[in-house]
């Protein structure tokens, strides 16, 4: 199994990432080279075998319902690159 | 003083033989004479570590010190600081300042352990090398034209140049252990939810682990000790008693079974590192220590395994970045559309191996790909972890190499990514089973550094640290400092 | 051809916890943007969710109202996809393993009792809001609502109207609000609703492509939509089209659906366990407590009403509709002697549209159970007539006194010596020689004239009954 250019295309426009178009042919042949690493996997036999999601084979701890958090908003929003009114700006949102 | 070890240091302030800030200022003058050549930190906090070191010295005066308090410590990168750059090496958290601190960052700073500053590290901790920080590479100090491993690279080079005592690193797939044994310190990567993970830029969440970073065990109990423990932010935290680790390193290693793994001892390891390596298990059985030879078989399925995993989790965990709350925004950003808009902030924000990991991960989780990839990586997960269990049935701990070969040169493997993930073919098994793991050293191949992993049961660090609180009172290679880092400035 | 829909729906409950599905934020409706937004909800660098306890009890509670099974082991996901409403660029749900399953309401549509699947019911966390007004062609994001806890009730496609879908979503409305899990409010979004809609030639077994129909935010636009949905797909199929998955926006303005833009390739959402969080765990005994505190369920409480208290299905129906509605009945019913169904007439007419004038709610109400009791008390024994009650309602209402107060104050005590009433008569006819001639002459409805004068005269109070009978004495 390897990566080639249109598999790499869909992966940019899944993961939201922009690759320069010169670039495209190198991640391509390094990815190809890691799906050769994990392709490894396939010969394992794992038919009778429960996957494993976590380390930690124990159940969630829960949290009481109670409203603990102050929001500083202007602290919280030092951080963004563009606020207006208390509001995050992005271009224009269309449903 | 600035080669002594935290514990020695803890003992020199409590008895008035030196100061916080006096202490803080040395390190303060290692770091402008030494870190150039290094590039150990992102960011140094000369001021407010003086700061706190006043605050720690009248602490002390007053009669209500911890062992840490007044020990300066500089953190990796990774963790958040409140008020304090937080870039995870990523050119997309360049500008970004936490208004919080991580669980870890607080707990010590409540001990009244002083920071320094910031390490470098690879882009979210993604590399073994460090190679990968948009903050340019560590260099190591024991021969400056190689690599400090990584991702906890510039702590591993900060402890080594004895710029700092101790500092805190992260281990998702040995991220700790691998700098440790490529710099010489000794790294320890705790059970997986023993510290807690909140306030730590995330990788790949169901393997990543706070550790340290020291010159010695004794210096990693003191440090866990403040560290462990259960936190309300993090439902992962274990909610178990944190044992006295500073005393348990002291009692006997009686009865000690050392399983070894041969597969771990094949043409993949550097002779220079198994000479060593034989010398340290020898060393050990002196020390009352059992041998008895075991195999993880499946522990060769254990990078895949890692490389599904751990970028299917992280391709996840950073979608987060995409320039609208906080971190980087491309100057183009707001010209196109919303699509345009989050591919520019995170193609320009992410370097190359990010970008490489989150579009394999967006791949394994992809339908047509889950079941094949991702569900046979947890399932092989399951097999590697079992054979763990099953060696712990007839062995205390394992013990082996941390890594294949020591420090290689930087630049070397960039090309290849596959050959640089196979670097960590020793150390991803104890993060896919959860395992507390660490790695101590034990002598040198040529002129660097080799470290001996021991990996044990869950929660099992008091006796990890006891064998190799042991074994550091029998060598001296943790106490080797590299060469033209040994004098004051 | 004669066709047939069929219809399911999603439904997002908000649940009622102080405190978000997993931060400490509250969860309050309606603060500035981005002030009830913590670290967590914003998607910040470190941070952890940490699951709401009650969320989950919420969730096992209507998963106990609604027949499901309820998993001793779920598991949360994420579902990955970038919006700039959604910080984490991952909703956290349930994929596989959701926290309840398997269930079904009974619905009545038209008279008839109607079962409806419930394939399941998950645990999600609501996104925030993007406001697109007065940005210079830019969105602002407030994520204020992002973290709000959401329980997604998924129906099986078991409807087949828009009434039967309308049903439905009233029944479980009712119910969420009956177990308190949810104020069920629509104009702030707390229960909101998806439909997939597809038809088939009637009697046909397989399932026809189906569309997804989003911003259904009232009972009235899900059936509207429904409809035109239903009929949208009816004239493509006879005009020898195919009907396209996907989803389509309700515009309520102009009665359509439209495709939605940007949806129309499928999303890939890459579900994974999320990895910070373990599986939850419920334990008989959790399930057992909570089964034993739930309260008497809409249906129970409706077949109780008409058994116990005599009511038509209508009456039980309208007085079952939430719980303070039915708790406001049977408090006024307990403090009362008069017939349960004068108290139904009473709380559903009057009561009802004073409320609604003043616009309150049941809880609200200023005439209060034991108060309109002891009203209908009075007019059982035949103190005051059931007219002049309204006018001691009313006073009642804008809080002049009690009952008995305002009926001594005003002197409003019904009429019933017939000496008085007699004597009212006398003058009466005494005043209408004319009338009283047409009556005499066989016209008797002018009976109606001389009642209507009577009661004029006793300024409303004379018991009417005796008023006719006298009348007819004296005239005939």
């Amino acid at each position: 199994m390897s990566l080639d250019s249109t598999d790499i295309d869909k992966l940019c426009e899944l993961a939201r990432l922009a690759i320069p178009a010169d670039e495209v042919a190198d991640v391509s042949a390094k990815l190809s080279d890691i799906v050769a690493l994990v392709d490894q996997l396939k010969a394992a036999d794992t038919a009778e075998v429960e996957p494993m999601a976590h380390p930690l084979d124990r159940s969630q701890r829960l949290r009481v319902d109670s409203a603990t958090e102050d929001v500083d908003r202007e602290l919280y929003q030092d951080n963004a690159p563009a606020v207006e009114r208390g509001l995050y700006l992005v271009p224009k949102v269309i449903d | 003083m600035h080669d002594k070890t935290l514990a020695l240091t803890a003992r020199a302030l409590q008895a008035g033989e030196i100061s916080s800030v006096e202490l803080t200022n040395r390190c303060l003058e290692r770091i402008r004479r030494f870190d150039e050549s290094l590039n150990a930190f992102i960011t140094v906090t000369g001021d407010r570590a003086l700061e706190q070191a006043a605050a720690a010295d009248r602490r002390i005066a007053a009669g209500d010190a911890t062992a840490l308090t007044g020990i300066p410590i500089a953190h990796k990168d990774i963790f958040c600081t409140a008020g304090i750059r937080t870039s995870c090496g990523s050119r997309m958290l360049d500008n970004f300042i936490s208004p919080y601190d991580a669980t870890v960052v607080e707990r010590l700073s409540r001990a009244g352990a002083v920071m320094l500053g910031k390490t470098n590290m690879d882009e979210f901790a993604m590399g073994s090398s460090n190679e990968t920080s948009f903050y340019g590479a560590v260099h190591n100090p024991w021969d400056r034209d190689k690599v400090p491993g990584g991702s906890s690279g510039g702590s591993a080079a900060a402890v080594a140049a004895r710029l700092v005592p101790a500092a805190t690193g992260t281990d998702t797939g040995g991220s700790i252990r691998q700098p440790a044994a490529l710099a010489g310190v000794t790294g320890l990567k705790p059970t997986y939810g023993r510290v807690s993970r909140y306030g730590m830029v995330a990788f790949a969440s169901s393997l990543d682990q706070a550790g340290t970073l020291t010159q010695t065990a004794e210096d990693a109990a003191l440090l866990l000790e403040a560290m462990a423990g259960c936190d309300s932010r993090d439902s992962t935290s274990l909610d178990e008693p944190v044992p006295d680790y500073s005393r348990a390193i002291g009692e006997p290693l009686e009865g000690l079974t050392i399983g070894v793994p041969e597969n771990f001892f094949d043409d993949g390891l550097d002779a220079g590192n198994a000479a060593a390596l034989t010398e340290a298990l020898g060393e050990l059985e002196r020390l009352g220590a059992k041998l008895k030879s075991i195999r993880l078989d499946n522990v060769h399925l254990s990078v895949p395994a890692y490389y599904v995993v751990a970028p299917a989790e992280a391709s996840s965990n950073l979608s987060r970045f995409d320039g609208v709350r906080y971190g980087y925004r491309s100057p183009e950003a707001m010209a196109g559309d919303l699509n345009a808009f989050y591919r520019r902030n995170r193609g320009e924000g992410f370097g190359a191996e990010v970008k490489r990991r989150i579009l394999i991960g967006a791949w394994v989780l992809s339908t047509g790909y889950y079941d094949a990839y991702y569900l046979q990586a947890q399932k092989v997960r399951q097999l590697i972890s079992g054979d763990f269990a099953r060696a712990f049935e007839d062995v205390d701990i394992v013990a082996g190499p941390t890594t294949p070969t020591p420090a290689f040169g930087i630049g070397q493997k960039t090309g290849d990514p596959v050959q640089m993930y196979l670097n960590d073919i020793y150390t991803i098994g104890a993060n896919l089973a959860g395992l507390p793991a660490m790695s101590v050293p034990c002598g040198f191949s040529g002129a660097l550094p080799v470290g001996l992993q021991l990996i044990g049961p869950h929660l099992s660090e008091a006796r990890l640290l006891q064998t190799a609180h042991h074994f550091q009172r029998e060598t001296d290679w943790h106490a080797r400092v590299p060469p033209g880092y040994g004098e004051n400035p | 051809m004669q066709y047939e829909a069929v219809i399911g729906l999603e439904i997002h409950a908000q649940l009622a916890t102080e405190s978000k599905i997993f931060s400490g934020a509250a969860t309050r409706y309606g603060a500035p943007p981005n002030t009830q937004a913590c670290l967590v909800d914003l998607g910040y660098p470190g941070v952890l969710p940490v699951l709401n306890r009650e969320a989950v009890r919420m969730a096992v509670r209507f998963g106990l109202a609604t027949h499901c099974r309820i998993a001793e082991r779920s598991i949360f996901a994420r579902k990955n996809y970038f919006y700039p409403d959604l910080p984490k660029g991952y909703q956290i749900s349930q994929y596989e393993l959701p926290i309840v399953h398997g269930g079904y309401i009974d619905v009545i549509c038209a008279d008839r009792v109607k079962r409806i699947g419930i394939t399941r019911a998950h645990l999600e966390e609501d996104a925030g809001k993007s406001l697109h007004e007065d940005f210079q062609g830019m969105s602002g994001i407030d994520l204020n609502r992002a973290g709000t806890p959401l329980l997604e009730i998924v129906s099986e496609p078991d409807m087949r109207s828009a009434a039967e879908a309308g049903a439905y979503m009233r029944t479980i409305h009712t119910l969420v609000r009956y177990l308190g899990i949810s104020d069920g409010n629509m104009q702030e979004g707390s229960y909101r609703c998806d439909a997939n809609v597809s038809i088939r030639p009637r009697g046909a077994t397989e399932l026809g492509t189906r569309t997804e129909l989003k911003n259904l935010n009232s009972f009235r636009f899900v059936e509207k939509a429904i409809e035109i949905e239903i009929e949208r797909q009816i004239d493509i199929v006879e005009s020898g089209g195919t009907v396209v998955q996907e989803t389509r926006l309700f515009d309520a303005e102009r009665g359509e659906t439209r495709a939605m833009r940007g949806k129309e390739e499928a999303e890939d959402y890459r579900y994974f366990p999320d990895p910070d969080l373990l599986p939850v765990s419920i334990d008989s005994a959790l399930v057992d407590e909570l089964r034993a505190g739930l309260p008497e369920l809409p249906v129970e409480k409706r077949e109780r009403f008409m058994a116990q208290y005599d009511l038509s299905a209508y009456d039980a129906d309208i007085l079952t509709a939430s719980r303070p509605l039915a708790d406001y009945y049977e408090d006024c019913v307990r403090h009362s002697r008069a017939r349960p169904k004068l108290a139904a007439n009473w709380v559903i007419g009057d009561l009802a549209a004073a409320l609604n004038r003043a616009d309150l709610e049941i809880g609200e109400s200023r005439v209060g159970a034991a108060e309109l009791g002891a009203l209908l008390d009075r007019i059982e024994s035949g103190t005051i007539s059931g007219k002049i009650a309204k006018e001691v309602f009313e006073a009642v209402w804008n809080g002049e006194g009690g009952v008995d107060e305002i009926i001594e104050r005003r002197g409003l005590r019904q009429i019933s010596d017939s000496a008085s009433i007699e004597a009212l008569v006398d003058e009466v006819v005494a005043a209408n020689p004319a009338q009283v001639q047409q009556y005499r002459d066989g016209r008797t409805q002018v009976l109606g004239f001389f009642v209507g004068q009577v009661m004029k005269a006793s300024k409303g109070r004379a018991n009417p009954r005796q008023v006719n009978e006298i009348l007819r004495a004296k005239l005939g």
